[in-house]
């Protein structure tokens, strides 16, 4: 099969590609977004915890 | 279960586990993603059938999502414990992303099968009933100036809007619908064609796993943010 042909999806490119396009997309934004506010809650508490530990000596 | 549901031993837990649980996420769904473009085309519905590897784990993780969001909440106003109520609040947007995915990817294949975009089927309709009781969880949660009211009200709604998954489930069963009756989780045994079902059952593993790191990554920043919170708060808010 060429590359073309498996583009086409057999008439139904219009429908698949989309589809995992918008999965994708979707689960990516997810997953990039639930790690970044997991990475800045911690740089925020490491701040935090070095604050206290500069006013506390 | 209430040794396990405490937050320290969940951090100290959760630490050991995400990496794995990462890596195993990473090499499912590659695997499915790779199977679902090797699988041969249905005789019935040709190559379209690609959409289904993607909509019927999004399906079923719709369902997953929202059973351990009633269980959340259901241990959270028994319990009151806060590690239930992060599982539930951190569950609602994973579960309304998965149902909207399978909302839209449905979408995308009952045009050129059933030739519409929508119908107001009783399959199709009880999921986008779905969707609205996530979106009316999170919205409920942030409605209330006191953030406990927010979450108990939440809870009701989560447990009350719990009597529409089996109404999904078995809708296909109950009334005349355009989509075809159960044909993997059924008495005597799935309906599809091996070489469909593989690759199915691959990405539904990968798609589980993908919620549960994903809702372990986001229960570990809520309960930082919790604590950064509670040290601002003894700080007396200086910290912002």
């Amino acid at each position: 099969m060429s590359f073309s042909t498996w583009i086409q999806m057999g008439g139904y490119a219009m429908f698949v590609w989309p589809a995992y396009g918008i999965a994708a997309a979707a689960l990516g934004l997810l997953a990039l977004g639930s790690i970044r506010r997991y990475r800045l809650a911690q740089r925020r508490l490491a701040v935090m915890m070095a604050t206290r530990r500069g006013e506390d000596a | 279960m209430h040794r396990f549901a405490n937050p320290a031993r969940f951090m100290r837990m959760s630490q050991i586990v995400l990496p794995w649980l990462t890596v195993v996420t990473t090499l499912l769904l590659v695997a499915g993603l790779v199977l679902s473009f090797v699988a041969p085309p249905d005789y019935q519905q040709g190559e379209s059938v690609r959409i289904m590897f993607v909509h019927v784990p999004a399906a079923w993780m719709a369902m997953c999502a929202y059973t351990s969001l009633a269980a959340a909440s259901a241990a959270a106003l028994i319990w009151r414990h806060p590690l239930a109520e992060i599982a539930a609040e951190e569950t609602a947007p994973l579960g309304a992303v998965f149902t909207g995915l399978c909302l839209v990817t449905g979408s995308l294949w009952g045009q050129p099968m059933w030739g519409t975009w929508w119908a107001w089927d009783a399959r199709m309709t009880s999921v986008l009933v779905l969707f609205f009781l996530y979106l009316g969880y999170m919205a409920l949660l942030n409605a209330f100036d006191d953030p406990t009211r927010g979450r108990r009200a939440a809870a009701i709604l989560a447990l009350v809007g719990f009597v529409n998954v089996p109404i999904i489930k078995f809708s296909v069963d109950w009334w005349n619908t355009l989509h075809q009756p159960a044909s993997v989780l059924r008495v005597g045994g799935p309906t599809i064609d091996p070489s469909i079902l593989l690759p199915l059952l691959i990405m539904a593993v990968a798609f589980t796993l993908l919620f549960a790191t994903l809702l372990v990554v986001r229960m570990r920043a809520a309960l930082i943010e919790r604590k950064i919170r509670v040290l601002d708060a003894a700080a007396g808010g200086a910290l912002g």
